[in-house]
């Protein structure tokens, strides 16, 4: 390894400077997918916490036996063993999400944040400092889907995790929802915002 | 005029570097150009332009051939009004008042808005104001159906101007069109307010003006009608009355009724060169086209299949979005042959959304919007043919 991270660095830098999602610029199909609910939001930021921690502990358990050429059929074996397993526990004890999530679920597998996190840090680090990466990420990752859910649930559908937030008085004004934010588009819209808003904080990461 | 030219460079050294004011300037210098030509101009000899043409007396010249189509549609919003009332008399400058009283607050809230984004953003940076605004500002309220409700106009225009012009950098550096993006907000976001039998024609009285709209009233436009029609009897009926489609007697987005306003604007706009005819006439050609093939074969599963090609020019936006928003220079394709070949796609898709997509009766802004995100491919295509056949006729000359 060319530089020693400390663990604490390892752990905090994805909320950040080095967030998958607003600085990578990984993993936004699902940002744009899930996130017109808040409650699927923060089901698919914790299940991905769950798989990107485990799948990385794994591949960095096995790091020393894995054959350099088939490495990443061992990655996709086991994302997708644990990517079934979140899957299944959720259409157990929270069917009505998993369905709202559809196979979003099982999409994980394909999240590039995954591959990304086993390359770059499983595949040369010990367990616990992956699992701190994984975690990290993952919760890097979340807290991107839950502001972008948060902001289009309230504005798309007037409430957050289902409860109506904006008041009757305001409909009865004439307050509409907001339906662009229901779609797509709006999802990469908000993004953009919270990238903005990041750039501006951390001028460092602005590009010339 | 000499007056108030006084007035102002009695005022500017206040407003010069160092001045008490100066903070203000970018607000100072966009009022004094906006009202004279700046003080520094080209001399007569010599190889500059001499024409003091800016982009200032370009958007004032748009904005004069608007007007007709502006006129008009306070007209067409009273007399609409006046149906809708039952009323059988129409007189002349009621319906005018009427009509203005229901455009003038998105006038005024368009205009707001979006200049007082465009200010504060000239003020952050340090920039001169810039005047791109003048035109996006009639454009939207006439291009939305006026009885839209003025908080979602206000929503609609800031999204535009911020996350369409502003972040690109300003006027001259928008990917799209404004106003139409405005108004794609709106029909996206409030598709209630923005489609539909009851949006086009207000029904209640504006500031205690007009009457109140019969029971029973539906002012569903042409082209709304049509895409619900069932049988080829029943748009012949619809389309009967092409004439008044024409002349813009019919409901519809504020501005955008009357073709013959829209010929008189594609003139103004043309006869000082303002805008491409290249533009024009190709996407002309390319929806006639596009409608005699759609028309050729007709089938109930799509109405709009029984209009003929010429009544598919007359209704809904198609020419009001083909001479004034085709024909914006910075969000078009700017190759000579690139115009033509964006042009006639503009056309063909425009028809070709409204006839194959029953959730859009209209196509025209989709068109031009999807042509908008096109133009540059175009613009490089053109380019790049170009300099491969120049690098052949070069090898070949070489070689003999």
């Amino acid at each position: 390894m060319a530089e020693k991270i400390k663990n604490s660095r390892v752990f905090l830098n994805p909320f950040s400077k080095d967030n998958p999602v607003i600085v990578q610029v990984l993993g936004i199909c699902s940002v744009l997918a899930v996130t017109a609910k808040l409650a699927p939001a923060m089901v698919m930021g914790i299940s991905v916490i769950a798989v990107l921690a485990f799948s990385n502990v794994i591949i960095s358990l096995l790091r020393n036996t894995i054959p350099t050429n088939i490495r990443i059929i061992v990655q996709l074996v086991v994302v997708a063993g644990l990517v079934v397993m979140v899957s299944q526990l959720l259409a157990a004890y929270a069917y009505e999400v998993s369905v709202q999530l559809s196979v979003f679920i099982g999409l994980i597998i394909t999240n590039c944040i995954l591959m990304g996190r086993l390359e770059a840090f499983a595949l040369g680090n010990k367990p616990w400092p992956s699992f701190l990466d994984g975690v990290g990420n993952g919760i890097g990752y979340a807290v991107i889907l839950v502001i972008v859910a948060f902001f289009r649930e309230l504005l798309g559908s007037g409430t957050l995790l289902g409860y109506q937030v904006v008041p009757d008085s305001f409909y009865e004004l004439g307050y509409v929802n907001n339906g662009l934010m229901i779609l797509p588009p709006m999802a990469l819209i908000v993004v953009a915002c919270i990238i903005w808003v990041h750039r501006s904080i951390n001028k460092d990461l602005q590009e010339q | 005029m000499k007056g108030l030219k006084k007035q102002l460079e009695r005022i500017k050294p206040h407003f010069m570097p160092g001045g008490k004011l100066s903070s203000l300037r970018s607000v100072y210098d966009g009022f004094e150009t906006f009202l004279f030509t700046p003080n520094e101009t080209a001399g007569v000899k010599g190889a500059h332009i001499h024409d003091a043409n800016d982009s200032k007396r370009t958007m004032i010249i748009v904005v004069l051939a608007l007007l007709p189509c502006f006129i008009f549609g306070m007209y067409n919003t009273g007399y609409q009004h006046w149906i809708a009332t039952g009323a059988s008399e129409f007189p002349f400058w009621d319906l005018m008042l009427y009509g203005f009283l229901a455009v003038l607050p998105r006038v005024i809230v368009a205009y707001a808005v979006g200049l007082g984004i465009e200010f504060v953003v000239a003020q952050w940076r340090g920039e001169e104001i810039q005047e791109g605004f003048l035109v996006t500002g009639i454009l939207i309220p006439m291009i939305c159906p006026v009885d839209i409700p003025l908080w979602m106009l206000a929503v609609a225009t800031a999204f535009s101007v911020i996350f369409v012009k502003e972040v690109f950098g300003g006027t001259g550096f928008n990917i799209l069109n404004v106003a139409l993006v405005t108004r794609a907000f709106l029909f996206f976001a409030y598709p209630r307010q923005m489609s539909g039998d009851s949006v086009f024609v207000p029904t209640e009285p504006m500031f205690g003006f007009g009457g109140k709209a019969v029971d029973g009233f539906t002012g569903a436009t042409p082209l709304g009608e049509i895409s619900t029609a069932t049988s080829q009897e029943q748009v012949a009926n619809i389309t009967a009355d092409w004439y008044d489609a024409f002349i813009g007697l019919i409901p519809g987005s504020f501005g955008e009724t009357s073709t013959l306003c829209i010929l008189i604007g594609a003139a103004i706009l043309l006869f000082t060169g303002m805008a491409s005819w290249k533009v024009m006439l190709s996407a002309f050609a390319g929806g006639l086209a596009m409608g005699a093939v759609v028309h050729a074969f007709p089938s109930a599963t799509y109405p709009v299949s029984y209009i003929s090609a010429f009544d598919q020019m007359l209704y809904g936006g198609f020419a009001f979005a083909v001479v004034f928003m085709a024909t914006d220079p910075v969000t078009g394709a700017r190759t000579e042959t690139g115009k033509w070949i964006y042009g006639a796609l503009v056309g063909v898709m425009a028809i070709l959304i409204r006839s194959y997509n029953s959730g859009y009766p209209e196509g025209a802004m989709l068109a031009v919007l999807l042509m908008n995100v096109f133009a540059p491919l175009i613009d490089y295509c053109v380019v790049q043919a170009n300099v491969s056949r120049r690098l052949r006729r070069a090898k070949t000359s070489v070689r003999s």
